[in-house]
């Protein structure tokens, strides 16, 4: 950062005189410095995928997931200071049960948004507390076609639900993500923490708008783009931990779960051998790279 | 302020007076659901060799009214299923309950994908596997008895409110294995929980009038544990079939639909919309004492 606060940091919910909350952009600092997530949403599904850096060879592998599961069918990953991203799922969950239980239905992955933009935006507004020290990105699947109320007896009116536009298309796979300030916005693949330049200039060259990359395609590049996103601190240790969730008809059946190990594994193989490849053959364009 | 804490914070009696308690008294006591409102009635259950099956039939009646169809039979898992006979406002209760239960599990028993052997069929239709979604529970840990377990405690903890949930469940299924035997193989569950929180099993269960009608039926078929191990799965269905057709003649409470559901360590089937089939009322020439018959 070029400027320093001056003074007008020591508080939050005090503005600069140039207009910035110095404490969100401290904020978004820590979130830089965490390990690189990333989410993809793909025709099919979304693929959320982490570079979990090992602290301490004392951990057990594969031990302490760091993406958590809210409700059934939505996932979260979050760079930054690890407990207050365990605090925002714990929050999320919290908002996800509160709204099944008044609505007898899951909650929307744009209405978990909604409410999570809204409850970190608070943290930027009182003295007495601090931002949140993460950028977290939800993944979701809603349901395409009509689901059951929760704890429905009978058939219900043939129409199902109301409230649906004719011809609309409503449900499917759905990516947010959620910074410091509580900005939130609805993304084709989002990437967060300390390798996000290079994950998303990798993101972009995918086309995500285009609607065209499968779920399987989705997890194989999100192993890649966390490989390469990994390039510029390699001297540390990492494991890639990866979820997905998938419509009905999908591998997970509209549940938010972890990547099965073979898959993973092969992404990860697939992910390091073009690695290799990149190191061989540095001359050519960047364009051939991606064919593979 | 005086030496009698139960009067500090108080307007002083000496100068107020005393309190009237009768202002905020309510003019009758607190009561909670004396009966149940619409109810739903036979759910039977039958143990046999790996497995259980269990059935219910699908009305909801409102006294003597027959209301509306309903479900009565709910998976809970791959390795449970309930069966409610009772209100079935409860019964709702007690679904999202339960669904609130398995979303919390599930959180607690991490992602847990790969190792969860999904028994939804892949092709299943898109609506029913929209059903799965809602209630399968799966990556939960919760098999039967532990289900059971919880149910029991819940339902007495609202009949010692003197708030019961007006329900008898049956409670299908796998049993997990015992703490010193973790790798034994999963056993058939079968035991009941009324509003009073009463639990108990047996190789044939039955709540409503099927504890009248269906019982004596299905305890000739199993009279004990020993005889479960003798009847495979056929002969199990068959009774159950059988005795789903003795609700439908006799029990005026009753509806010739109903829900079928089998679990085995493959997983749950069920099936929401069973006939009774074969049906002769060539019986009912012979009864006498009521209705239209003149003689």
């Amino acid at each position: 950062m070029t400027s320093i606060g001056t003074g007008y940091d020591l508080s939050n919910s005090v503005f600069s005189p140039d207009g910035r909350n110095f404490q969100v952009e401290y904020a978004m600092k820590a979130v830089e410095n965490g390990g690189t997530a990333i989410g993809i949403r793909c025709k099919d599904g979304v693929v959320l995928a982490l570079e979990k850096l090992v602290t301490s060879k004392l951990l057990k592998p594969g031990a302490n997931k760091r993406i958590s599961t809210v409700d059934r069918n939505m996932g979260v990953v979050s760079a930054g200071l690890t407990p207050d991203g365990r605090h925002f799922v714990s929050r999320a969950r919290d908002e996800a049960a509160q709204w099944r239980s008044l609505y007898k239905a899951p909650i929307p992955t744009a209405a978990l948004a909604n409410r999570m933009g809204s409850y970190v935006q608070a943290y930027t507004l009182y003295s007495s507390v601090r931002p949140f020290g993460v950028t977290a990105i939800i993944g979701g699947w809603d349901s395409e076609v009509e689901v059951p109320v929760d704890g429905q007896v009978g058939a219900g009116p043939a129409v199902g639900a109301g409230g649906k536009k004719e011809g609309e298309k409503h449900g499917g796979p759905y990516l947010y993500m959620i910074e410091p300030s509580g900005l939130y916005w609805g993304y084709y693949g989002a990437a967060t923490g300390k390798g996000r330049q290079a994950a998303k200039s990798e993101l972009e060259k995918l086309d995500l708008a285009a609607g065209n990359l499968t779920l399987e395609e989705g997890v194989k590049e999100a192993a890649r783009i966390i490989y390469v996103a990994h390039e510029d601190s390699k001297d540390k240790e990492f494991e890639l931990e990866m979820t997905w969730v998938s419509s009905l008809s999908g591998p997970t059946k509209g549940r938010h779960e972890e990547v099965p190990q073979k898959l993973r594994e092969e992404a990860e193989r697939l992910a390091k051998k073009s690695l290799e490849g990149d190191d061989d053959e540095d001359d050519k364009p960047e364009g051939e790279k991606m064919e593979e | 302020m005086n030496h009698l804490p139960q009067a500090w914070g108080r307007p002083r009696d000496d100068i107020y007076g005393a309190y009237n308690h009768a202002h905020l008294a309510p003019s009758h006591p607190t009561t909670h659901t004396q009966s149940p409102i619409v109810t739903g009635t036979s759910v039977i259950a039958l143990k046999f060799r790996g497995g259980v099956v269990i059935a219910a039939d699908n009305l909801a009646s409102y006294g003597s009214l027959a209301l509306h169809r309903r479900e009565a039979a709910e998976k809970f898992n791959d390795k449970a299923v309930l069966g409610f006979g009772g209100d079935v406002s409860d019964m709702q209760y007690l679904d999202r309950y339960l669904n609130a239960l398995a979303i919390r599990e599930n959180y607690s028993s991490g992602s847990g994908a790969g190792e969860k052997a999904s028994s939804t069929s892949t092709d299943a239709s898109e609506e029913e596997r929209a059903e799965s979604l809602d209630n399968e529970g799966a990556g939960t840990g919760m098999a039967a008895n532990n289900l059971h377990k919880y149910l029991q405690k819940l339902l007495y903890r609202r009949r010692s409110d003197f708030n019961p949930l007006w329900n008898h469940i049956l409670i299908a299924g796998l049993s997990s294995p015992p703490p010193n035997a973790p790798d034994a193989s999963p056993q058939p569950f079968l035991k009941s929980v009324d509003l009073l929180g009463t639990a108990f099993g047996a190789p044939s269960l039955a709540t409503g009038f099927g504890a009248h009608l269906a019982q004596p039926i299905l305890r000739r078929v199993v009279p004990d544990e020993e005889a479960v191990k003798k009847i495979d799965e056929a002969t199990a269905v068959e009774a159950i079939r059988e005795c789903m057709k003795v609700l439908w003649y006799r029990d005026a409470r009753s509806l010739d639909r109903y829900s079928l559901a089998v679990v085995t360590k493959e997983g749950v089937r069920l099936s929401e919309d069973e006939r009774v089939e074969g049906q002769s009322w060539e019986f009912a020439e012979g009864i006498r004492g009521y209705g239209t018959q003149v003689v």
